[in-house]
C-alpha cells in the first residue's frame, strides 16, 4: 500500500501525482518507471517516474487519462492508498555528456521527457527541449522545463501557442539551422516517435525513443512487452524501455498496442470512478 | 490372500468433463471420510516401505496413512507436516505416479495406494476443520534472514527458519505471494484459497512478507546484507519465458504461457470485466508444448470459450512430460492433440493479428541426449492450421535480474545459479539458493525439498 501525497490536474486529461515510496525514491534513475495497481482487482500499468524527493520519500508520476485504470487513478485523492507500486523498473537512460542534445516531448510524453532533460543537464549536456501538443490548453510543464534546459521551443499543432506546427517540423528546422546535435531523445505518441526518427535518420543523429508497449509483470517474466529492435525481439520492461529509434519496428508496436481495444472499451464503460 | 487387497483403489469424484470445461472450479472433488478410510486400509503397512524412498522429502507415508485408517485425520495431517510443509498443495500437484505411487508394492500386482489423494484428504480435513495448530516457535536468535521469492522454495525455508527463532523476511516481486502456485497453476487444479491459507499460516508464525519488491531493482543482495540481514536465500524460480524464434512470433494473439497463465490466474482475467485485466478469448487456440504448463494453458483456453483447443507437440504422447492425469483430463474435456507436429512460421492479417500457423509433420529418429527419440521433420509435409490465439509453452529459463546484480555469484551456462545440492550454498558467503533457479524447471516438491535443506544449512551457518 502506498499513500497518495498529492494529486493535481495539469490539463483536462493529464494529472500529476506524488506517491509515498521511499525506497523507490532513493534508488530510481532517469528513464525508469513504476508499475502501479489502484486496487486488488485492477490492472498493472506502467508509468514513468518523472521526479523524486528523497527527503520526503516520494516519487512523482504524470499520467494521461486514456482508459479504466487511469480514470480511476485520476479520481483518487490525497491520503488514499494505491494497492501496489513496484519499481524502479527498466534500464535507466544511458547518461553521459554527449555535447548538444535535443529532447522532444509530445503530449503526455513531455512528462516522460522531464527526468531525461534534468539528468542530461546534470551530466553537463547542452539541452534543447522541444515540447508539443495539439493546442495550448493541453500543453504541460512549460515553466518546469524552461527552468532546467538551455533552450525551450514550444509548438502547437493548431498554432494556439508557440510555433505553429508539429515537433517534427521544429526539429527539422533546428537541424537545418546548422545546430550540431549529438543525440536526440524522442518521447511521445508512437507516430510522433516514428516520424521524428525519419527526420534524424538522413543526418545519422542517434535518436533514442522510449517505448510504451503493454506490460504485465514488467520484470521480464511474461514477454507481453516484446518489441522488435534491429530485427531482434526485446522485452521493453527489462531491455528498455529506451531503444535506438532507427532500429525500432514501430508498426509492430502500434499493432500490439491495439490488441485489447474492445476489452478496454468495455472496461471504460464499466468504470464508476467518476460518479 | 487377505481381505484387505480386495478393496479396490478408490476413485476420487470429479466434476463432469462437459460441465467443468466451462468453469474454473477444481476438477477432483476430494474423498469423503469413508472413501479415505477405505483407501487407507488398502495400505499393507510395509516393514520396509518402498513408497518413502520414492518421495523426494521422505514423508512417513505408511505412518500418515495409518492415522487415516484409524480415523485420526488431524493426526495424519500433523504427521505429513513433519516433513512436508504444504501437503494440501502437494497432494494436488505432485507427480505421484512418478514418485511414491510408482514404487508402492501394491502397484506390482494391481493398483498402488492412492497416496496423493490421501495426502490431499488429510490436509484439507485439517484446514477445513479450522483448527490449524500454530506450533511453538523457538526463542528469538537475533539473526535476520532474507528470502528472495515467495514460491514453494522460499515459503518452505521461511517457515522452517522462523520456527527455529530466526527473523525472516520474504521479498516477492509480484503483488501476491505463492510463485508458480499463484501465477502459473490454474484455479481448476489448485484453488488459490489453499495457497492463501498457507501464506496466512506463515505470517501467523511470524514470517514477514514484503510484496512488490523486485530484488536487483529496488535493492540488491549486497544491500540486503548492508541492511543487517545475516543470510540470504534465493528462490526466484525459472520465470523467464522461452520463445521459438520463428517468423511472425510477435503477431498479436501470440502469448508465452507465462503471460497467458499470469493474466488468467494472478490477474484473474478469466473474471474480466469484474477484474480489469483482459485476456484474448480465442476461438481457435493452439498451445505448443507437451508439459504441465501446456496442459494448464490449453485447459484454460477451453474454459475461456475456445471452440477448438489444440495441443501441438513435436513428439508422441509417450514422450510428453506432463502428468498422465493432466493429459487424461485434457482429453476428457475435449482438447485435440496434434502430435508429431512442429510449427515453423505464423501468418497474420492486415492488423497484425495471427491467423495461421504453418506446421511440419515429424517422425521419431534416433534417441537424443535426453534419451528420448529425436523428432525429425518429414519432407514436404507442410500444412496450415487456422488460429486466432497461440500459447507458446516450450519451456522456461532463468530470469537474470538477481544474478546480474550480485557480483561474485556463480551461474552456469544457462544462467542458473550454481549451488551445493545438499545445502544450497552458492559461491557467495551467506548466500544460498534452491528450487527452479538452481535445477531449472522441476517440481513443487523438489523446490520445497531444496528450501528445507537450505534451512538446515543456514541455521548451522548462523550458529
Ligand atoms: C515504460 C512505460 C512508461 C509509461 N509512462 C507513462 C507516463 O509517464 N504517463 C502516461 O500517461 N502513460 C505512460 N505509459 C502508458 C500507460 O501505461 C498507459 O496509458 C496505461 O497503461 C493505460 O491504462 P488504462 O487502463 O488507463 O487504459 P486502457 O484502456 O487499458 O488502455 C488504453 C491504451 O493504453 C495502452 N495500454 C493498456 N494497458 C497497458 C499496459 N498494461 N501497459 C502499457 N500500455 C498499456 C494501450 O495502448 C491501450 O490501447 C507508459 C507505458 C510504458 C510501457
Ligand atoms: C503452469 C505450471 C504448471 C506446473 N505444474 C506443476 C505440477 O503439476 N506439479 C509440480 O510438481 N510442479 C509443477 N510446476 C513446476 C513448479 O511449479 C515449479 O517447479 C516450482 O514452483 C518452483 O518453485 P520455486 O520456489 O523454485 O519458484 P517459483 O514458484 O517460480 O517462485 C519464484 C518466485 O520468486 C519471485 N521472484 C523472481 N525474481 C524475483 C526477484 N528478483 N525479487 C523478488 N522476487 C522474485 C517470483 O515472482 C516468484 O513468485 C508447474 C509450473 C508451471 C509454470
Ligand atoms: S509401499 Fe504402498 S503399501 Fe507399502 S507402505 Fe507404502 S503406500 Fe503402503
Ligand atoms: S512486461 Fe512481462 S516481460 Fe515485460
Amino acid at each position: 500500500m502506498n499513500r497518495i501525497v498529492k494529486n493535481t490536474r495539469l490539463s483536462e486529461n493529464v494529472f500529476r501525482m506524488a506517491i509515498k515510496a521511499p525506497e523507490i525514491a532513493a534508488k530510481r534513475k532517469a528513464g525508469q518507471f513504476v508499475v502501479i495497481m489502484t486496487e486488488e482487482k485492477g490492472e498493472r500499468i506502467p508509468l514513468t517516474i518523472v521526479d523524486s524527493d528523497r527527503e520526503k520519500g516520494t516519487v512523482t508520476i504524470i499520467f494521461q487519462v486514456v482508459g479504466k485504470t487511469t480514470m480511476c487513478l485520476a479520481a483518487m485523492k490525497e491520503g488514499e492508498n494505491l494497492f501496489a507500486v513496484l519499481g524502479p523498473l527498466g534500464m535507466p537512460t544511458e547518461m553521459e555528456n554527449f555535447g548538444t542534445t535535443v529532447v522532444v516531448g509530445g503530449g503526455v510524453g513531455i512528462g516522460v521527457a522531464y527526468p531525461i532533460i534534468k539528468a542530461l543537464k546534470e551530466a553537463g549536456n547542452k539541452v534543447i527541449a522541444i515540447t508539443g501538443a495539439r493546442s495550448k490548453d493541453i500543453l504541460i510543464l512549460e515553466d518546469e522545463i524552461q527552468e532546467i534546459c538551455d533552450r525551450l521551443i514550444v509548438s502547437t499543432d493548431d498554432g494556439s501557442y508557440g510555433v505553429h506546427g508539429f515537433v517534427t517540423n521544429v526539429l527539422q528546422d533546428l537541424i537545418e539551422s546548422g545546430e550540431i546535435i549529438n543525440r536526440v531523445f524522442a518521447i511521445g505518441p508512437v507516430p510522433m516517435m516514428k516520424f521524428l526518427c525519419e527526420v534524424t535518420r538522413p543526418y545519422k543523429i542517434r535518436t533514442i525513443v522510449s517505448l510504451n508497449p503493454i506490460m504485465v509483470d514488467a520484470t521480464g517474466m511474461c514477454g507481453a512487452c516484446r518489441v522488435a529492435v534491429g530485427g531482434k525481439t526485446k522485452f521493453a520492461c527489462v531491455d528498455g524501455p529506451e531503444f535506438d529509434g532507427h532500429d525500432v519496428d514501430f508498426d509492430l508496436l502500434t499493432n500490439r498496442l491495439r490488441m485489447y481495444n474492445d476489452e478496454e472499451e468495455e472496461a471504460r464503460k464499466g468504470c464508476r470512478c467518476n460518479e | 490372500m487377505s481381505k484387505k487387497e480386495k478393496i479396490p483403489r478408490q476413485d476420487m469424484p470429479e466434476q463432469d468433463p462437459k460441465v467443468r470445461a466451462k468453469n474454473f472450479n477444481e476438477v477432483p472433488l476430494g474423498y469423503t471420510e469413508e472413501q479415505a478410510v477405505l483407501e487407507a486400509k488398502r495400505c499393507i503397512q510395509c516393514k520396509k516401505p518402498l513408497c518413502i524412498a520414492g518421495c523426494p522429502v521422505d514423508v512417513d507415508i505408511p505412518g500418515f496413512i495409518k492415522s487415516i485408517a484409524e480415523e485420526d485425520f488431524i493426526g495424519a495431517a500433523l504427521k505429513l507436516k513433519e516433513t512436508n510443509a504444504l501437503p494440501a498443495i502437494c497432494g494436488r500437484v505432485c507427480p505421484q505416479e512418478d514418485q511414491c505411487e510408482k514404487v508402492c508394492v501394491l502397484g506390482k500386482k494391481g493398483e498402488p495406494v492412492a497416496i496423493g489423494r490421501l495426502e490431499r484428504f488429510a490436509a484439507d480435513y485439517e484446514r477445513e476443520s479450522g483448527n490449524i495448530m500454530i506450533p511453538d516457535v523457538a526463542p528469538p536468535t537475533g539473526k535476520k534472514v532474507a528470502v528472495v521469492g515467495a514460491g514453494p522454495a522460499g515459503l518452505t525455508i521461511a517457515g522452517d527458519l522462523v520456527k527455529l527463532g530466526h527473523d525472516v523476511t520474504v521479498f516477492e516481486a509480484l503483488h501476491k505471494a505463492g510463485g508458480v502456485l499463484i501465477y502459473g497453476i490454474p484455479e481448476f487444479r489448485l484453488p488459490k484459497s489453499i495457497v492463501d491459507a498457507e501464506v496466512d499460516y506463515l505470517e501467523k508464525l511470524g514470517v514477514k512478507i514484503v510484496v512488490n519488491a523486485a530484488i536487483g531493482r529496488v535493492k540488491t543482495v549486497d544491500e540486503l546484507f548492508e541492511e543487517g540481514f545475516d543470510a540470504v536465500f534465493l528462490g526466484v524460480g525459472a520465470g523467464a519465458p522461452v520463445f521459438m524464434n520463428i517468423p511472425g512470433e510477435n503477431l498479436s494473439g501470440i502469448y508465452s504461457a507465462n503471460e497467458y497463465l499470469t493474466r488468467s490466474n494472478l490477474m484473474k482475467a478469466y473474471r474480466f470485466p469484474e477484474y480489469d485485466t483482459p485476456i484474448v478469448r480465442g476461438k481457435n487456440v493452439v498451445v505448443i508444448g507437451g508439459g504441465n504448463v501446456a496442459m494448464d494453458s490449453v485447459r484454460t483456453a477451453l474454459r475461456l470459450g475456445a471452440d477448438n483447443a489444440y495441443i501441438i507437440y513435436r513428439r508422441t504422447e509417450v514422450e510428453m512430460p506432463a502428468r498422465t492425469e493432466e493429459v487424461h483430463h485434457a482429453k476428457e474435456e475435449g482438447v485435440q492433440f496434434k502430435l508429431l507436429t512442429n510449427p515453423v512460421e505464423y501468418t497474420g492479417n492486415e492488423n497484425g493479428w495471427v491467423t495461421g500457423m504453418k506446421c511440419l509433420r515429424m517422425e521419431l529418429g534416433e534417441p537424443d541426449e535426453s534419451g528420448r527419440r529425436r523428432p525429425v521433420p518429414i519432407k514436404d509435409s507442410e500444412f496450415i492450421i487456422d488460429v486466432d490465439t497461440v500459447v507458446v509453452a516450450v519451456g522456461a529459463m532463468a530470469n537474470p535480474l538477481v544474478a546480474s546484480t550480485t557480483p561474485g555469484l556463480e551461474i552456469n551456462r544457462w544462467d542458473y545459479i550454481v549451488a551445493n545440492e545438499e545445502t544450497g550454498e552458492t559461491s557467495r558467503k551467506g548466500v544460498y539458493a534452491g528450487g527452479d533457479i538452481v535445477t531449472g524447471s522441476a517440481t513443487v516438491i523438489l523446490a520445497m525439498g531444496a528450501g528445507r535443506n537450505s534451512a538446515r544449512a543456514i541455521d548451522e551457518y548462523l550458529k
